[in-house]
């Protein structure tokens, strides 16, 4: 068992895998070659259309301990995890490995093939009963949580090498050109599906909308995808793009977008050029919303918006607001139709979106970014991954990816969910090292890191509550009182990857 | 009469019997927020309104807002208990409901006095802001304005008042213009402050913005309002423009210039400065300073020159 540089216990070994502990979030660097895939060559005349899922598995070789993968773009509507893994049983197949980008609800589905040994390892953070179950004990089952751009690192380097990749793919041709932005199951940007495409050893494109040669634009193209097979449907359209992307009324939550949206302008970053991202939940769209009221106020003209994208961004395109949208994931149907006619609305993959080991990521050029957390300790660590009951949850997404790579990082939370404080003088796990978190906005003050002094200063000519975080902490828990400690056991049921691959925490057993 | 300074642009209503909103209230960036235990508190949950204000009240000693409490009116057999129960938890004063007449306000300044007396407090500590919100209410407001000396502003209110009157209240408000400017009337001169009546629509800031400028450029000096995403618009409108901080600024320049000349006018640029421009300049000056927009201390000895 050794301490990584947060103080986070981490075993040396877990599941026949050495763990790295974390140190710090700029230096870990292995020395190795890019991963590779097979050579392969198709002749003229030679079909990679299959009939039927259970031949496309068939072709890919399959094997007991082999690893899969698929894309999140289709969400909770995803129905091609599910079909996968019900048709390895058939064929006898165990110990899979699952490395998909993630995990939803509505995998659910998947336990019990988890419990029977089809499925044995989860190389992905996960969404939901799955990551409930396992950390209470209640399925075996390791579970690696990485963000978008550690889990494109993890890809790219080797540490995971994906046997079959099967992407699904709402707009496709017969030689297995494919895009996200029409069809019936279309959600627009397949950013994540890229890395898949390139080091998978098999590629396999699922679609429920085979179009005529050729089908453009191609996001992935024929050259790496093996094989083409068509299904009855690859999920439910309603839950592709159900993600509801409105703005917050709570007053409260606006409270919190008017502070933040005051910090980034204090912060000096509001002039021509800005870039920006922010997620999809109520209080980060009323803090775009006041940002682009400022930009408007100050006739600034920014660079470039990412992320997953929602009609808020769109809308701050087609305005001026911005020149580029660098797109990973539609959040809604706006987003979906803007992305297949906008040329200035770009798609990314998320290894040029957030992997830290490649030649420079998007995240990089971020001026700002707005995250959220489910706590946030007094070192500025924030947790997305488990919840104050010690369950795992929830995935990391781009969390850790953007809040390293901009400028400012500013975590915005209600400072009390349910009856629980916000900020925490421990969080339960860390996802976001404190390092790159800057700013910490509740409605009941602004928590800013001492590396910025100026900004302190800067906040508090602007009369806002700036409060040292263990202040606003202590101000929270007046109301609230401290919450007692959960109890967990020794045995870890997930690591946390921070996007360097080192382990920055773990999720033990909770005790009930 | 010395103006009282102190911004009361927004006032917030809170209802007393939900715990939910009472916790947010420090959160708000309105300048008074008002705990509400008339209108917005039914029959049946009056004590446990009193009780939870009361309790907010006493753990709130480090306020960013002003915190008065709406108590029942005074012809009300709620309105002795109310201030029984509120008055030892030390709210800065008291939002009178239904002030027709200025014996209404007399009556609630002698209670609040002994009040005052049991707590130990010095007479006046309590401030009243009542409301002119009838018919009856608007023939007396000349009166009702200085009946007693803790009042810091007059309330216009049209829900009451156009109920009164057995009309309809419009979006554009033409049938409150008289109502509205009388009341304006009685408060400058009284030298208090006037706030204008609720915009019951929380969901039109268009329709908020027109109403809250059409009373700005009637002399109102701040508003009462039923949802805090309301605060914004009003704080917005009553934003001084660049311009006018800078006059006011050049103002004040001058009047101190002219009192070391041991004058009190003075020229600047052709026009003449004298008490009443700089207690406006004042006025604009103490309002920037709010919005953060300068930096600027603005002492008595500022404004009124040495004592």
């Amino acid at each position: 068992m050794a301490r990584n540089s947060l103080g986070r216990e981490i075993p040396e070994r877990w599941h026949g895998r050495r763990l790295d502990p974390y140190r710090d979030p700029w230096s870990r660097k292995p020395d190795v070659d890019r991963a590779t895939r097979p050579v392969v060559r198709r002749n003229p005349g030679e079909s990679k259309l299959l009939l039927s899922l259970r031949e496309a598995i068939e072709k890919c070789e399959p094997h007991d301990g082999m690893t899969i993968a698929t894309h999140h773009h289709l969400r909770n509507g995803d129905v091609l995890l599910n079909l996968l893994v019900r048709e390895l049983d058939a064929l006898g197949i165990r110990d899979v490995g699952i490395a998909s980008s993630s995990v939803h609800p509505v995998h659910a589905e998947l336990i019990p093939y988890i419990r029977k040994g089809v499925v044995t390892r989860i190389e992905t953070g996960v969404n939901g009963l799955i990551g409930e179950l396992a950390s209470k004990g209640e399925l075996e089952c390791p579970i690696v949580v990485r963000s978008h751009g550690g889990r494109a690192r993890s890809l790219v380097t080797g540490e995971v090498v994906v046997d079959a990749a099967f992407i699904a793919a709402p707009c496709c041709d017969v030689t297995g050109n494919l895009n996200g932005m029409r069809g019936p199951s279309a959600c627009g940007s397949l950013g994540y599906a890229y890395t898949d495409a390139r080091y998978a050893r098999k590629v396999v494109a699922v679609t429920d909308n085979l179009v005529r040669y050729p089908a453009a634009p191609v996001s992935i193209s024929q050259s790496d995808v093996d094989w083409v097979v068509r299904i009855e449907t690859l999920g439910d359209p309603k839950k592709i793009v159900s993600t509801t992307t409105r703005i917050t009324r709570d007053p409260a939550g606006l409270q919190i977008a008017r502070y933040a949206a005051e910090v980034i302008d204090a912060a000096g970053l509001l002039r021509d050029d800005f870039s920006f991202q922010t997620g999809s939940g109520g209080i980060s769209l009323a803090v775009a919303d006041n940002v682009k009221r400022k930009m408007a106020e100050k006739k600034i003209k920014g660079s470039f918006g990412c992320g997953g994208i929602t009609g808020y961004f769109v809308d701050m395109l087609e305005e001026g607001f911005f020149d580029t949208l660098f797109d990973v994931q539609c959040f809604d149907l706006r987003a979906v139709e803007s992305i297949g006619r906008n040329l200035n609305h770009r798609e990314i993959s998320a290894d040029l979106y957030a992997n830290p080991f490649n030649r420079g990521s998007v995240v990089n050029m971020l001026d700002c970014v707005i995250l959220s957390a489910t706590e946030i300790d007094v070192d500025f660590n924030v947790n997305v991954n488990t919840e104050s009951s010690g369950l795992l949850l929830h995935n990391t997404g781009g969390h850790c990816d953007t809040a390293a790579g901009a400028k400012l990082a500013i975590v915005v939370a209600p400072s009390i969910r349910g009856r629980l404080p916000i900020i925490r003088e421990s969080v339960t796990s860390i996802t976001t090292p404190g390092e790159t978190v800057d700013v910490v906005v509740t409605e009941r003050g602004i928590a800013v890191a001492d590396r910025h002094p100026e900004l302190i200063k800067e906040l508090v000519r602007r009369r806002l509550p700036v409060k040292d975080i263990r202040q606003l902490h202590a101000d929270i828990c007046a109301m609230t009182g401290t919450p007692q400690a959960i109890e967990v056991a020794d045995k870890v049921v997930a690591v946390i990857e921070y996007r360097d691959g080192s382990i920055i925490d773990v999720v033990r057993q909770v005790k009930e | 009469m010395q103006t009282e300074m102190r911004l009361r642009r927004s006032l917030l209503y809170v209802p007393g019997n939900m715990p939910g909103m009472l916790q947010n209230i420090p959160v708000f960036d309105a300048d008074v927020v008002v705990i509400d235990l008339e209108d917005a508190v039914p029959l049946s949950e009056k004590d446990a309104g009193r009780i939870l204000a009361r309790n907010f009240l006493r753990l709130s000693r480090d306020r960013r807002n002003e915190l008065y409490v709406r108590i029942n009116a005074l012809d009300t057999s709620y309105a002795m208990a109310d201030l029984a129960e509120i008055l030892p938890a030390l709210p800065d004063g008291v939002r009178l409901p239904k002030a027709d007449h200025p014996d209404v306000v007399e009556r609630l300044d002698t209670m609040l006095t002994e009040h005052e007396e049991q707590l130990g407090l010095e007479v006046g500590y309590f401030k009243i802001i009542p409301s002119i919100e009838s018919a009856t209410g608007l023939l007396h407001c000349v009166d009702t304005a200085t009946a007693s000396s803790r009042l810091v502003a007059l309330a216009f209110g049209a829900e009451d008042y156009t109920a009164s009157m057995e009309i309809d209240r419009t979006k554009t408000g033409e049938e409150l213009f008289h109502a509205r400017t009388m009341v304006a009337w009685a408060a400058k001169a009284a030298g208090l402050q006037v706030i204008d009546s609720i915009f019951p629509d929380a969901n039109d800031m268009d329709g908020l913005r027109a109403e809250t400028e059409l009373v700005k450029r009637l002399g109102y000096t701040g508003k009462s309002l039923v949802n805090p995403r309301q605060i914004e618009v009003v704080h917005e409108v009553f934003r001084p423009k660049p311009e006018e901080v800078a006059h006011a600024l050049e103002v004040m320049e001058a009047i101190q210039r002219a009192r070391e000349m041991g004058t009190g006018v003075i020229s600047l640029r052709g026009r003449m400065v004298d008490a009443p421009v700089v207690k406006r300049a004042a006025r604009t000056l103490k309002t920037a300073v709010a919005f953060g927009m300068i930096e600027y201390e603005l002492t008595d000895e500022v404004v009124h020159g040495a004592k």
